[in-house]
């Protein structure tokens, strides 16, 4: 049994049909990507996920249960986080303000010192600026943000959206070594990217979306290899 | 840019505003320089109207945290509040009535006026009143704004204003037309005097319990990780729902604490000016909007801010600026004193007082 199961997805924005039947699997401790371009659906399928949209149709168990009607602070409080597209970090609060509300549905102080401590690892640009308003920080220290934040939540599936988006190249390497590093920690991790590249070479998985449809889905490395993949995606001829 | 292209970019209605607002400008300091020179009024007299600015200042600005918090969350106006104000205030008068008669607050009774027993009954008026506010407000957000969430924003406006009349006619209804007036509390009689100064002892409780309540709620909202969930609520509700914070028992605290508020204003306005009445939200709603407004709507240190100004300015205002003008009785135009200046907000300083930070980040 996969930790996050997703079957035959549908969901709409009004009269939209934005996702037709997506199915996908995570299984625990794998980093999971999916690839596609503008609008073929990959946020929804996310926003799906922890609760942010309702689908019409359609299941999704996480750990073999039931979330779909979850409400979702429930659906987190869980311990599927999502970081959110455009990081929407809390512009009036400190960074450590916002890391904290990461840990908001946690109890064991101890704990959440521990890992305020290895996120400041993780991306040491935020320990420099813990007091300073997240709203003044750049896109980059804001996507830093924003991932630490989720993970403060302890997170048993993370699911990323589109973390290099708008990126420096030097940042969008930053922000990959990091999911590497938590890859290698062991964290589930279901990544949404349009920078495929980058997204097959962190990934075991990898899923192709196309229009609200899975269309294609093999190892990352097959994937690296697909010839409508290198020629889609991957921008090569 | 040079001046000239400047002036060449300025439109009529700006000029006409600023001409508007430098024509105020002139009046008020000449007015009050006329005033001052004067003489009508002593040194002493100029205080009392401070002081007495402050005190109620301080309740406005109690009853603006309610309107500024209601709206940092879910940006919209809750023109009921000022009823949740006059809902602790006239509840809450019937055990007052009954706790005076049985001497809590004099010598009559068997009790006497001991510091304990005014203490303890003044304890029990503020939490009865803070319990009834509260009520109505959670109330009222569940039963009248939760509904409508996600409708157009011109809908719950129009149901808060339907919410105020509701609650308005409801307590006519259960307590009557009549002017109740509050008892008096003997050891709130005196005055406190220094030199020629002097201060009424109610005014000293009134404007520290605000003050100190104030404080409070800041600490609260800043410090604690309910505070901080509120905070959050305020500017990005899906992504506070995404921390796992519950973004309906957030709204739900904010009213409770916006309530809470309105029913320590109830009390301390009822010991204060010792009167209520079905229709007494009305205008010290109106009045703690305005604070809001001046202060930044949405910011809660700009309410308490925006409160004591209003305070002072109405109170102060009439008599500096009005009587060296020679306008007779100008203590009866104090309200229109505290709309003006809603007014000139509204069109110089949209943002109010520190609104700054709020507005940018929503541009």
């Amino acid at each position: 049994m996969a930790l996050l199961e997703i079957e035959n997805l549908h969901t709409y924005y009004g009269n939209i049909h934005a996702l037709k039947g997506i199915s996908l699997e995570v299984e625990k401790g794998e980093v999971v990507c999916l690839i596609g371009s503008n609008g073929a659906g990959k946020s929804t399928t996310l926003k799906t996920v922890s609760g942010l949209i309702r689908p019409r149709q359609g299941t999704i168990r996480f750990e073999g249960e039931e979330v779909i009607f979850l409400p979702a602070h429930e659906i987190a409080r869980g311990g599927v986080v999502h970081v959110p597209e455009g990081r929407r970090c809390f512009a009036q609060l400190s960074v450590e303000e916002n890391l904290e509300l990461g840990a908001y549905s946690r109890n064991d102080k101890a704990a959440i010192r521990e890992d305020l401590a290895h996120v400041y690892e993780l991306f040491p640009r935020l320990k420099e600026r813990r007091k300073q308003y997240s709203g003044t920080l750049s896109g980059g220290e804001q996507q830093m943000l924003a991932m630490g934040r989720g993970l403060m939540a302890r997170p048993r599936v993370l699911l990323l959206d589109e973390p290099s988006m708008g990126l420096a190249p030097v940042l969008v390497d930053q922000i990959f070594e990091v999911i590497k590093t938590l890859h290698d920690e062991g964290t589930t991790i279901l990544l949404v990217e349009q920078n495929a590249h980058m997204a097959l070479q962190v990934a075991d998985r990898g899923y192709v979306i196309q229009t609200g449809e899975i269309v294609l889905s093999d190892d990352a490395k097959a994937l690296q290899h697909n010839e409508m993949i290198q020629r889609v995606y991957l921008g090569l001829a | 840019m040079t001046l000239t292209e400047r002036l060449r970019r300025l439109d009529v209605t700006t000029v006409i505003m600023w001409i508007i607002g430098g024509l105020l400008l002139f009046f008020i300091v000449l007015g009050s320089i006329q005033s001052i020179l004067k003489g009508t009024y002593t040194p002493a007299q100029w205080f009392d109207f401070f002081v007495f600015g402050i005190s109620q200042g301080s309740i406005y600005a109690l009853i603006a945290l309610g309107y500024t918090m209601v709206y940092g969350i879910l940006k919209m106006i809750n023109f009921a509040h000022g009823e949740v104000f006059m809902m602790g205030a006239l509840t809450t008068y019937f055990l007052a009535d009954e706790m005076n008669r049985r001497g809590v607050f004099d010598d009559k009774g068997a009790l006497g006026p001991t510091l304990l027993s005014t203490l303890f009954g003044l304890i029990v008026l503020f939490a009865v009143a803070i319990f009834i506010s509260m009520t109505v407000a959670v109330l009222l957000e569940r039963v009248a704004y939760r509904p409508l969430r996600g409708a157009p924003r011109l809908v719950p406006l129009i149901t808060a204003i339907g919410a105020s009349f509701f609650l308005q006619y409801t307590a006519r209804g259960l307590y009557g037309s009549n002017n109740r007036s509050y008892p008096n509390v003997d050891l709130l009689k005196g005055t406190v005097t220094f030199g020629q100064f002097s201060i009424q002892v109610v005014q000293i409780v009134v404007a520290v319990t605000a003050i100190a309540m104030m404080i409070g709620l800041y600490l609260f909202v800043q410090r604690t990780k309910t505070g901080k969930a509120i905070l959050a609520v305020a500017e990005d509700k899906q992504a506070a729902a995404l921390m796992g914070i519950d973004v309906d028992r957030t709204i739900v605290i904010t009213f409770a604490l916006g309530g809470a508020m309105a029913g320590v204003a109830a009390i301390l306005y009822a010991i204060m000016f010792r009167q209520a009445h079905f229709f007494m939200g009305f205008i010290p709603g109106i009045k703690a909007f305005t604070a809001a407004v001046l202060g930044g709507i949405g910011n809660i240190p700009g309410a308490m801010l925006g409160g004591l100004f209003l305070g002072i300015f109405e109170s102060l205002g009439p008599t500096l600026f009005l009587d060296g003008l020679g306008i007779n009785s100008p203590n009866q135009l104090k309200d229109v004193i505290a709309f003006t200046m809603l007014v000139l907000i509204l069109i110089f300083r949209p943002t109010g007082i520190i609104g700054e930070r709020l507005s940018e980040k929503k541009a």
